[in-house]
């Protein structure tokens, strides 16, 4: 067990040590509190507060201050975000504000292919992501015709690089972040071909480094971000398998602290976005997972869910946890993940059935990371009643840590459900049971059926 | 700079500069009804109006140059501005060196940004191995008041690869890590520095001592993450090499007899384990000693592996569902 923060911080403190120090204060307080409380006030504070983000949501979308000119090339980006958010809380956009965002988006669109991050801006992948997201939430022909499929696929050949990797614009950056957008953009779009995937894989692999996660760069740190980013298109491009995963897992699991939340690399703060990263990379490895797993999996395992004394609500779940375990579904040989190789990147047949053969595997391992306490962190100490979610105490909401929260709370609302869209038993969710969310698209982080109707519109 | 509150008050329309008098601003396409409307202040809207004007012409000229600035004084993130400084820069054919103190006073507003640390990595490029020493000292400041920022770590390695520097690298490794040994990006840079400089020869001729040094930083801290993922790191893809090095477990039975701080030295033996490693009955008993009641015989070493599973269960409950996991997987796996 981790050493509880000492009384005050001393100067033999680094830097480190000191930062984590005040954070895991702040995050004590928040939960000591928390346990004082009577039941029912517990319960109150658990509580998604739906009214308040879908005001704070709304208006951001409408109309900003003066101050968010610094996002004045990710306004894209402000629309996926809010969308995104919106739309995992159930709340349908008005339907003059929805053609308005249709609309905007359009005079996004390059005359030459692809989207930039505000009209005359240069196209960009990942505004083209945010906005085909954004359109794909919406849904609905006109949002989805919109989209100039056979300019964004120029766009993105323009960008692929031959070393495997992509650029993000025209004389922009190559990481892994632009494989992710580009082919996760291609692939909802029904554009992935064999020359997009071309040596993706390689550049991804290139980026996992020697303690398990993936980086920006080869040579870079592991990084939650780009973890992400790299698996879910290795899943997307069926070279998943490539990947060390045992030290991906390995790396991944151990971004939970304390806090309760995730960070993004080793010995850094949390942070409520990776959530998201973090806990949707988890997410991921769990339905890649049958690889390695013995028959005689969770056989006279004892499962203690105990956690600190102070996450009441929690703990409370550990038994009926323990119950889920014994009536955990033994290893599903469909579920085996299918063996892609290098060689799978010649097959674009393959290339199209990724998404839909992914969400069709099931979870077999219940939750490889700590679903219910990481849902405590996100609605306790990154929520605010007044709406938006916030990154830690003490910080201010912003609309990217509303929607990667929201995200991290439904992949881990839904983390031991068999089927991405089968709606999880009540211990499952923390909080109320109106808490829940609707599920995701755990590769592309679009609400579920909105995929479905775009993956059944782009397929004509 | 424009961005601050005072230049602010004093800002002169630029319709009024005789410089750009017969250009004719372009506003920006937003439609009648825009989302994520941003209140643009007049300044900014202005700035924006001309630029676009300017870059709609692809007019490479010094006022170009100077309009690019203004923009990236009130939203350096605008990659759109970026790249088309630099297309005016090279037709220019300007001095780049004032690129440098350009992108380092940006810098100073926001060095979490895209874009500035590309535009750097463009000018250092064109500078070519010249510029190396100025861009290893900037980053150097950066990481004065940020010691893992991301970006710089990684234009860092760039300029190291690209054009050089590395004489004194490792000495700066272990200042970092001197300083703040917790700081697990100047351990990423310590493995960049030995598998690629081109002074040490390689992983494999420094392996034993950084073996060493990792093991004492474990010494020191055995809950320090950092040194351990390190010390693996060393023995990438050479499992049989990391199952002979006897340095590893006689560094996680120091700590075990410590009896607190364990998880990682129990999770490397598990890791050791798993690879067919044959403990010997110090480590046994080791083990055996921070079993909990439910803990079950120890008997194969098999059983020692579902042990080490369910003391870390027990004793890292955060990740209970995860060693459950392990536990699971391990008969086929232990059995090498």
């Amino acid at each position: 067990m981790e050493a509880s923060p000492s009384p005050s911080p001393s100067s033999m403190m680094t830097v480190t040590e000191r930062d984590q120090w005040m954070v895991e204060r702040e995050v004590g307080r928040i939960y000591l509190l928390f346990a004082e409380l009577p039941p029912a006030a517990q319960s109150f504070s658990l509580e998604i507060q739906r009214d308040s983000h879908i005001e704070y949501l709304t208006n951001g979308l409408r109309r900003l201050p003066p101050s968010f000119v610094s996002l004045d090339a990710s306004r894209p980006w402000l629309c996926y975000w809010i969308i995104h958010s919106l739309a995992l809380l159930g709340e349908p956009l008005d339907a003059e504000l929805e053609d308005n965002v249709i609309d905007f988006l359009s005079r996004c669109q390059d005359p030459s292919g692809g989207y930039g991050g505000g009209p005359g801006q240069l196209p960009h992948l990942a505004t083209t992501y945010a906005v085909v997201n954004s359109l794909i939430t919406l849904g609905g022909s006109r949002s989805l015709s919109s989209i100039n499929r056979d300019k964004v696929y120029n766009f993105l050949r323009q960008m692929k690089q031959p070393s495997g990797g992509f650029r993000m614009h025209d004389g922009g950056e190559i990481d892994v972040r632009a494989c992710y957008t580009a082919i996760s953009v291609a692939s909802n779009l029904n554009i992935l071909d064999d020359e997009l995937a071309e040596n993706v894989g390689d550049f991804i692999l290139s980026c996992q480094t020697y303690e398990g996660g993936i980086a920006g760069e080869p040579g870079s740190e592991a990084h939650g971000g780009y973890t992400f980013c790299g698996l879910a298109t290795m899943i997307l491009i069926n070279e998943a398998d490539r990947l060390d995963l045992s030290r991906l897992i390995d790396w991944v699991v151990f971004r939970q602290g304390v806090e309760c939340g995730f960070q993004g690399r080793a010995n850094k703060l949390v942070d409520g976005c990776y959530s998201f990263w973090q806990g949707g990379t988890c997410a991921l490895l769990q339905k890649l997972l049958p690889f390695g797993v013995s028959e005689g999996q969770g056989e006279g395992d004892e499962s203690t869910d105990s956690i600190d004394s102070s996450l009441s609500a929690a703990s409370n779940l550990s038994e009926q946890e323990n119950d889920l375990k014994s009536a955990s579904p033994q290893v599903d040989e469909t579920c085996q993940f299918k063996h892609g190789g290098p060689q799978s990147a010649s097959c674009s047949v393959n290339l199209g059935n990724a998404n839909d053969n992914f969400l069709e595997r099931r979870s077999v391992v219940g939750s490889l990371f700590n679903d219910l306490t990481l849902q405590q962190y996100i609605l306790l100490c990154s929520q605010l009643p007044e709406g938006g979610f916030r990154d830690k105490p003490g910080k201010s909401r912003d609309f990217y840590h509303t929607c990667y929260c929201l995200s991290g709370l439904a992949v881990c609302q839904y983390s031991r459900s068999k089927h991405a869209n089968s709606p999880p038993l009540p211990w499952a969710v923390v909080g109320p049971y109106f808490n829940l969310l609707e599920p995701i698209h755990p590769l592309h982080n679009v609400e579920l059926s909105k995929y479905q109707e775009a993956n059944e519109f782009f397929a004509r | 700079m424009a961005s601050s509150g005072e230049d602010r008050r004093a800002w002169v329309p630029l319709g009024s500069l005789p410089e750009f008098a017969d250009v004719t601003p372009l506003p920006q396409d937003d439609g009648p009804s825009p989302v994520v409307a941003i209140a643009y202040r007049d300044e900014f809207r202005e700035t924006m109006d001309y630029f676009r004007s300017l870059y709609s012409s692809r007019e490479l000229s010094p006022r170009s140059l100077l309009i690019t600035t203004l923009a990236i004084s009130f939203n350096p993130a605008n990659y759109t501005v970026w790249q088309f400084r630099r297309q005016v820069l090279e037709a220019l054919d300007a001095d780049l060196t004032d690129e440098l103190d350009f992108t380092e006073r940006v810098a100073k507003g926001n060095a979490k940004n895209y874009q500035l640390w590309h535009h750097r990595r463009w000018v250092a490029e064109k500078l070519g191995s010249d510029a190396a020493y100025r861009e290893l000292e900037f980053t150097r400041k950066i990481f004065y008041l940020d010691a893992k920022n991301y970006h710089a770590w990684s234009h860092r390695q760039w300029v190291l690869q690209a054009l050089g520097g590395w004489e004194n690298e490792l000495d700066y490794c272990v200042q970092l890590l001197e300083e703040d040994v917790l700081n697990n990006s100047a351990w990423n840079q310590r493995y960049f520095v030995v598998t690629k400089s081109p002074l040490l020869g390689g992983l494999k001729a420094v392996r034993d001592s950084e073996v060493d040094y990792a093991i004492e930083a474990i010494n020191m801290n055995p809950q320090n993450e950092s040194p351990w993922r390190y010390l693996r790191g060393l023995y990438n893809d050479e499992n049989d090499a990391w199952l002979n090095d006897s340095r590893v477990p006689s560094a996680c039975l120091r700590v075990l007899k410590a009896k607190r701080n364990f998880k990682f030295a129990l999770s490397t033996l598990l890791d050791l384990l798993c690879l067919g490693f044959k403990p010997n009955q110090e480590i046994r008993d080791a083990i055996t000693s921070l079993r909990t009641p439910d803990s079950g015989e120890v008997g194969s070493d098999s059983d020692l592996a579902k042990s080490i599973c369910s003391i870390l269960g027990h004793e890292d409950p955060m990740r209970a569902n995860y060693w459950t996991w392990r536990s699971s997987k391990l008969p086929q796996a232990a059995e090498v």
